[in-house]
């Protein structure tokens, strides 16, 4: 089977390639919204006192961190779908919620004195933390995964790691509300190891499943 | 490449014909300089236009064409050329003690193409080669083979997608053994 014979084929072949993976991640955030927010409240709720919660500062920033992680991950995620290669600076945006976090952190430990630094770290809940926020994640993860098939990412390990930043960000958002350890130093410490091990996940799926 | 998305496939065949030669230049320099020869040149070429036919909807209609197939046959040819180094490895270090002339002979094995086409499975592979090897339009292949001329675009397109899997699960099965 030479050259000329496998072109008779691909030119025969005018089944539409289907919606650019932007497109395709778009719609897989928005899926991944629902499951997580379905599962949320089905199993996991929100936290009672959450009323009150919502008017304080270092409530209201895990979700400032969280969202933000998950969207910038995912504006990255639409440029790594495409295969051309990068130029420096495209994926600096990943950067911007470390950033956020690193200036809560600062604040916290000018704001609280040191004593109250590993109580605060620490928390109460980080058990149910580290259970929640893989459990919460791995639909959000999976259908970023799949959004990004469509796409030709040229590294499926670093594909897969974007995607598990955009889902682990995704569910620790929804974790947030129902979590009562606000300090950012939980967060820093916590958070963290919840979302680096779906990125971590993600990266070994992507591997697998993100060649073409 | 704008004609060939909206359906016009003289268009889009001749844009396949006309990358034809600057892949094959591409393959034989990436080969040469990987150490790897020429045998398998036009196997490189083919796996990138599968791959540039099967993921043409990453093109976004507003950027140039050209980095953007670079972009594809330089991830093709990486990948091919990884999977040839590994095969060549083991054996180049046994024999290279034992042959005086170390000059590759070139094996003469039917290309990859053919060997993968004949992994398809029953309409698959019915519908892929005589489109290919017999040049037969979809209207003839469906009437060959007495079947809808949607089978026939379903069953071409689910072959050439297979095609694909197919030379990446050798690469997987090397990759583990």
């Amino acid at each position: 089977m030479n050259t000329n014979d496998l072109i008779n084929s691909l030119a025969a072949d005018q089944t539409p390639p289907g919606p650019p993976p932007g497109r395709m991640l778009m719609i897989a955030a928005i899926g991944a919204l629902v499951a997580a927010a379905a599962l949320f409240f089905a199993m996991v709720g929100p936290r009672d006192d959450i009323m009150t919660a919502m008017r304080t500062v270092r409530f209201d920033f895990k979700f400032v961190y969280t969202l933000t992680l998950a969207f910038s991950a995912l504006a990255v995620a639409v440029r790594l779908a495409e295969p051309q290669p990068l130029k420096p600076g495209e994926t600096l945006l990943l950067w911007l919620a470390p950033g956020l976090l690193m200036a809560a952190v600062i604040a916290e430990l000018i704001a609280v004195p040191a004593d109250l630094w590993m109580p605060r770290a620490i928390g109460n809940n980080s058990m149910i933390c580290m259970r929640y926020i893989p459990m919460l994640s791995v639909v959000p993860v999976a259908l970023v995964l799949w959004a990004l098939r469509s796409g030709a990412p040229t590294n499926p390990w670093r594909a897969g790691a974007v995607a598990g930043l955009v889902g682990g960000g995704i569910g620790a958002a929804f974790y947030a509300a129902h979590c009562n350890d606000d300090s950012p130093l939980f967060v820093l410490v916590w958070y963290t190891i919840g979302i680096g091990v779906m990125a971590l996940l993600g990266a070994l799926a992507g591997s697998r499943f993100l060649r073409w | 490449m704008l004609a060939g998305l909206d359906g016009d496939a003289a268009a889009y065949r001749t844009l396949l014909e006309d990358l034809t030669p600057m892949l094959r230049t591409m393959a034989r320099g990436g080969l040469a300089r990987a150490g790897l020869g020429n045998a398998d040149v036009e196997d490189v070429v083919q796996e990138i236009l599968l791959a540039i036919h099967l993921k043409r909807g990453t093109w976004m209609r507003d950027q140039p064409f050209a980095p953007w197939a670079n972009a594809i046959a330089r991830h093709k040819l990486i990948d091919a050329m990884r999977r040839r180094g590994r095969r060549a490895e083991t054996p180049i270090d046994d024999l290279i003690e034992i042959l005086p002339d170390a000059t590759p002979q070139p094996e003469k094995s039917a290309s990859e193409l053919s060997r993968i086409v004949m992994r398809l499975e029953g309409r698959e592979q019915d519908v892929v080669q005589s489109i290919s090897l017999d040049g037969k339009s979809i209207r003839d292949t469906a009437a060959r083979l007495m079947i809808s001329e949607g089978a026939v675009r379903v069953a071409l397109h689910r072959g050439l997608k297979r095609l694909a899997k197919l030379y990446r699960d050798d690469d997987m099965a090397e990759q583990s053994p």
